[in-house]
């Protein structure tokens, strides 16, 4: 036993240090006289770090162009099923439907980038035990686990995404005026704050119940329903995928915005359901920390 | 240290075909059984697994709204039996040895398994057919949740069809395992063998049937498709299961005809393998 940890008086545990000390990481403002050009700083090093680390494997390169170029033409063909007869699939045309498979399939490159990397890591990081030292690291928790990582796989998967977007949007006619653009943005920045916030509470949950690495794949499984228009689903479902799941805000609300035919109900929604994500996962780590009870406790 | 026990002489050993055929039995019977127990106790994390199948209930959704059946031609009861019973077949076939095999690689248990008396291969065949079993109850709740919602769709094949729909799904799941299995021996002599799964699961999902039953592909596609082994993983066992009329002598001939190619294929690239690895540290 070292002095400090003899010094602690007996009632109090080492869970007790490593939880009073994350709640201090987590709440005090960091103490640095910039906190946010420290933070930015800090992703510097964190990503130029990430990629000179992936660099090893360069062969992974050619396996992302394979997979992405195979998910493509698949996805392109899958799609191409319901339009073979002249019919719309749930009033959108193929080229509408192109947006909101590009949407899906850039939200994909992105989870691949950013979130499978690093929230992966946090499910690991609670199962090994390594998660005392991320807390007891003078910077925000959170942001560490979001962003310590960064893996440019998915870049490729992102790129093929925004084309396909482009591509549907300039086929259909949208207009690329100014308001249109910035609504897109937003309703974009909205999709992806809910989807972060979806993948962050998931993995959070290992906190509790250690093993929740697959619980991500249920979530991946039923967020593939934002591959096609929330209206081509049977009535019972597009409320699910609205409430519970909101699959309709990642996809097809950002594709309304961007071919300009979004109702401003909607568009208000997905702006208040990002805030509300945001704002709730925040709190849920709060809370998962002050339920951590460190590795060997 | 203890001294070991004395070697059984040789022709001991090899004994009557009865008595070793009793014995293999005994082997299989003791492997199921603590493999089952084994997989029970993650029985949540199955359930999960479980629960990441749903695309082809997805599926059904989008296809059942009117106007794309309809277009395309097809009964919309037949659309939803298919689609439950391509689930169904899905959950039975799924298969995760490359994982498992690359774990044990990583933390040195391969090399113990390897002295073992008897083939590794067996041992991951074990696991999966256990790891079926302690899914069932879960597949059963979720079709019949399906069902409830929709109780028009619900059918019952007939004793023949469902025991030829039960072999051509453990066929499916043979022809499923020895593809990855065959991957899988490729950790032998690279890091990325998972990966390579990935790659091989892109034209499983889109060609096996998994997201259209391949009536309605166009017919250079579905051409194309038969002359892969992808629908014999899950297009005709479920549209066996479904109650279709199916052309058995093609699909189970087609079957029997990957299965005679991968045997082999698996069991050159095996003693290959064996004879490559180091074990940890060397």
């Amino acid at each position: 036993m070292d002095p400090i940890e003899r010094q602690s008086h007996a009632g109090e545990p080492h869970s007790a240090r490593v939880r009073s000390l994350a709640a201090s990481a987590t709440t005090a403002k960091s103490f640095g006289h910039q906190p946010i050009r420290r933070h930015w700083r800090s992703l510097g090093r964190f990503w130029s770090t990430a990629l000179a680390g992936e660099m090893e494997y360069q062969a992974n390169l050619l396996i992302e162009l394979l997979a992405v170029g195979g998910n493509l033409a698949g996805s392109l063909f899958t799609l191409s099923l319901f339009f073979g007869h002249g019919q719309l699939l749930g009033g959108w045309s193929w080229n509408e439907a192109l947006v909101v498979l590009g949407l899906h399939t850039l939200l994909d490159g992105f989870a691949g980038t950013l979130l499978r990397p690093n929230l992966g890591n946090l499910v690991k990081q609670v199962q090994s035990g390594t998660l005392d030292f991320v807390l007891l690291k003078p910077i925000d928790s959170q942001f560490w686990l979001s962003l310590r990582s960064f893996s440019p796989w998915g870049l490729p998967e992102m790129a093929v995404g925004l084309v396909l977007v482009l591509v549907g949007a300039s086929r259909s006619g949208a207009r690329a005026d100014g308001v249109t653009v910035a609504t897109a943005l937003l309703m974009l920045a909205s999709g992806l704050a809910i989807l972060y916030s979806l993948w962050f509470v998931l993995a959070a949950t290992s906190i509790w119940f250690v093993k929740v690495w697959n619980a991500t794949e249920v979530l991946r499984s039923v967020l593939a329903a934002g591959r096609y228009p929330l209206s081509a689903y049977p009535p019972a479902l597009r409320l699910v995928f609205t409430t519970v799941l909101p699959v309709a805000f990642l996809t097809t609300v950002p594709a309304q915005a961007i071919l300009g035919i979004a109702q401003p109900r909607w568009l208000v929604a997905s702006v208040v359901v990002a805030l509300v994500s945001l704002v709730g996962c925040r709190a849920f780590w709060r809370l998962a920390l002050r339920h951590y009870t460190s590795a060997s406790s | 240290m203890q001294p070991l026990p004395p070697r059984r002489p040789q022709h001991q050993r090899r004994g009557v075909p009865l008595r070793r055929l009793r014995s293999w039995l005994r082997i299989a019977r003791v492997l199921l059984l603590s493999q089952y127990a084994l997989m029970l106790e993650y029985r949540a994390e199955i359930l999960l697994w479980a629960l990441s199948g749903l695309m082809p209930l997805l599926m059904l959704s989008l296809w059942s709204k009117a106007g794309v059946s309809a277009a395309s031609g097809l009964n919309p009861m037949a659309l939803a039996r298919y689609f439950l019973s391509a689930f169904v077949v899905r959950q039975f076939t799924v298969v995760w040895v490359v994982h498992a095999f690359e774990e044990d690689n990583l933390l040195g248990r391969l090399s113990p398994y390897l002295l073992q008396p008897l083939p590794l291969i067996w041992r991951y065949v074990a696991a999966h057919v256990a790891e079926q079993a302690t899914r069932l109850p879960f597949v059963a709740a979720m079709v019949g949740l399906v069902l409830l919602a929709m109780p028009a769709a619900a059918w019952l094949p007939s004793p023949t069809t469902f025991l030829l729909a039960l072999l051509a799904t453990h066929l499916a799941f043979w022809i499923n395992f020895l593809l990855q299995f065959a991957i899988t021996m490729l950790c032998f002599w690279s890091e990325r063998a998972s990966a390579l799964e990935r790659l091989l699961y892109i034209p499983y999902l889109f060609l096996s049937g998994l997201v259209a039953p391949l009536e309605v592909f166009p017919p250079a596609v579905r051409n194309f498709a038969l002359h892969t082994p992808f629908p014999s993983m899950l297009y005709f066992p479920a549209r066996l299961l479904s109650g279709e009329s199916v052309d058995l002598g093609a699909g189970f001939g087609a079957m029997a005809a990957w299965l005679a190619l991968l045997v082999p294929i698996n069991l050159l690239l095996w003693r290959a393998g064996v004879r490559r690895y180091a074990a940890l540290g060397a």
